[in-house]
């Protein structure tokens, strides 16, 4: 019974859940109930990747129409990873949620709070589920529009104009991938992804083909914010809480960098890219973002904006592999998408910690707090090794297989950017380190005396450190990673003309 | 012209796209933008709804004299994104009221300035 529903499943325990949540009474009990809901997901998903990870397809009819009128839920190896990492990260982060949430949003609106937190979950995994790009559409809206809610909820009141700010430039990414999703029905017929790339060939030379792509490319490349799109990225990662920023840095854009994949290679094909420039223009941008991004994390006066700079730099290495194109560049993507997510989740964890003790993520008030919290302290330079991809942590693996994609098509400007970029992260991650573990000066500025700084509380601290012995486990067994990412990318480039 | 003519409602689609796109990027009044984005939306749904015509068809009602129907995928798919639609609508303008109790203000350049000052 649950094997033959098991991709369904997925998708609709958040979405019953999330009403349910809401109507719970304010305080622990919607905690508890989702929990609940998003470890049950993670075990389905884990399921799920067994299920494909040999290399078969499930395909899945909604309400038995058979594809290509139904809706169909196709898992791959691709989206089964993905769906991994996204159902993962929402379980790891939500035993850190309770007291975080505690401290940052009102308790009057905790109910409603983890409700809106399901129905991203939802909507992530949805577009990660789904076979058919409306589908994907209606997905992708119910993450955004519930992300937002999300992201306005940060105490400070830049997290509303930061919202909003998302909500316009999100929508409008949304909007032109719907256009290009109605330009490619017209042509086509149809609207499922398998049976899209089955007919596009014939027409490729259409120029409406040609507008639809352009139209999907730029709308996607706002959701996942692609330099030079990334403008909503860095305020609403700032201002969003800390459970938030902590959740959508670590899947929000990275669902967003599988659908550009997903649509570029699995709907249209190889062909398309290379007889246009989209190839050259994705080797480009990913290059201007990691040397661009990086420089403005540097000079950042907030952690964790700081980390949002970080995170476009990130993007720009996935970009990278897709402009690449061939198997070890996707192999690098995906490895990333996965590697990136859990050093993201860790580093702003351990953020939302020093956060909960200290009120603060300015840079000038964690002087001295390695000594007051050393194992936050000693989480946050393992992620930030792993970030800048030192041998031996999870970012190295990703790292390595970009260098190696680059050296395979001998562009030596894309190795020595990503070399650069890598210089550049340790300049911002040092920062961090020396004020925090060199100067012990008194912390004047910082509200709370210096003196009632201490460790964060366990609850906080266990999910922060599981995030960091997977950031060093997977710099070591790659097999889940690499192991999954390379056979899928060889799906995604090989049977296609 | 005759071309023109036949499909106006694709140029309407157009000129109404470019008048909302260019609403949300000129305009610095909050409730403005949300007004340009629903406009941009529409003119998507039109598109939609003018593909799914089919010429000389009827309209998706199955009758016994009529051979040609109108596609009504489009008209149902449309039907979600106008749903869709609307809750951004209405969650854009929850914003700008949360907004107005924080700033006392909906003009962007003045919460800028706010933003700055401090």
């Amino acid at each position: 019974m649950i094997e033959s529903h098991l991709s369904l499943l997925i998708v609709v325990i958040p979405l019953i859940a999330a009403p349910v949540v809401a109507v719970l009474p304010n305080g622990r009990a919607p905690w508890l109930f989702s929990t609940l809901v998003t470890w049950s997901v993670f075990y389905l998903a884990i399921l799920q990747l067994a299920n494909v990870s040999t290399g078969g397809v499930v395909s899945y009819e909604l309400g038995g129409w058979a594809p290509p009128w139904g809706i169909e839920y196709r898992i791959d190896s691709v989206n089964a990873l993905v769906a991994l990492i996204v159902s993962g990260i929402a379980a790891i982060s939500l035993p850190y949620a309770l007291t975080s949430v505690a401290k940052e949003i009102p308790e009057k609106q905790t109910s409603l709070f983890y409700a809106a937190f399901l129905l991203c979950l939802t909507g992530l995994l949805g577009i990660t589920q789904t076979g058919d790009i409306f589908n994907l559409f209606v997905f992708l809206e119910i993450s955004s529009l519930s992300s937002y809610a999300l992201i306005s909820l940060g105490r400070q009141r830049q997290a509303l104009t930061a919202s909003y700010q998302y909500l316009i430039m999100g929508t409008i990414g949304a909007t032109f991938f719907l256009i290009g999703v109605g330009l490619l029905y017209a042509m086509t017929g149809t609207l499922n992804m398998q049976d899209l790339s089955q007919r596009l060939p014939e027409i490729f030379e259409h120029r409406t083909i040609h507008t639809a792509f352009a139209f999907i490319m730029v709308g996607f490349a706002l959701k996942l914010a692609m330099f030079p799109l990334h403008l909503w990225l860095p305020n609403a990662y700032t201002y969003a809480p800390s459970i938030v920023t902590i959740f959508l840095a670590a899947t929000a854009t990275k669902v967003a960098v599988y659908v550009m994949i997903r649509v570029i290679f699995g709907v249209f094909s190889l062909h398309l890219i290379e007889s246009t420039p989209t190839d050259e223009l994705f080797l480009l941008l990913g290059m201007a973002g990691v040397i661009a991004a990086s420089i403005s994390a540097i000079y950042q006066t907030n952690a964790k904006r700081l980390f949002a700079y970080s995170s476009v730099a990130q993007i720009g290495y996935m970009v990278l592999g897709i402009g690449f194109g061939s198997v070890l560049g996707l192999t690098a993507s995906f490895v990333h998408i996965f590697n990136h997510a859990i050093m993201k989740a860790a580093l702003f964890m351990a953020l939302g910690a020093i956060l909960y003790r200290t009120g603060s993520n300015q840079v000038k008030d964690m002087r001295g707090l390695a000594h007051k919290m050393p194992w936050t302290f000693a989480a946050f330079v393992i992620g930030g090794l792993s970030l800048i991809g030192v041998p031996g942590t999870a970012g190295f693996i990703s790292k390595w297989y970009l260098v190696l994609a680059a050296l395979e098509q001998q562009s030596w400007i894309v190795v020595a950017v990503i070399l650069t970029g890598s210089l550049l992260a340790v300049a911002y991650v040092w920062k961090l380190v020396e004020i925090m573990y060199f100067n012990s000066g008194p912390n004047a500025s910082s509200k709370t005396s210096s003196e009632d700084i201490k460790e964060a509380p366990l609850s906080l601290l266990l999910p922060l450190w599981l995030l960091v012995i997977a950031n060093i486990y997977f710099g070591f067994d790659t097999s889940l990673t690499v192991g999954i990412a390379e056979p899928a990318a060889t799906m995604l480039l090989g049977d296609k003309p | 012209m005759q071309f023109i003519i036949d499909h106006y409602n694709y140029w309407l689609v157009i000129i109404l796209m470019m008048a909302g796109f260019y609403t949300v990027i000129s305009r610095s009044n909050l409730i403005k933008k949300i007004a340009g984005l629903s406009i941009f939306q529409v003119s998507v749904f039109m598109l939609y709804i003018s593909i799914g015509h089919v010429k000389d068809g009827a309209a998706p009602i199955i009758e016994s004299d009529v051979t040609v129907y109108s596609n009504p995928l489009p008209h149902v798919l449309i039907l979600t994104a106008i749903v869709v639609g609307v809750a951004t609508t209405a969650l854009g303008l929850a914003l700008v009221v949360r907004i107005k109790e924080a700033y006392g203000t909906i003009e962007e350049d003045d919460i800028h300035k706010q933003d700055q000052s401090l």
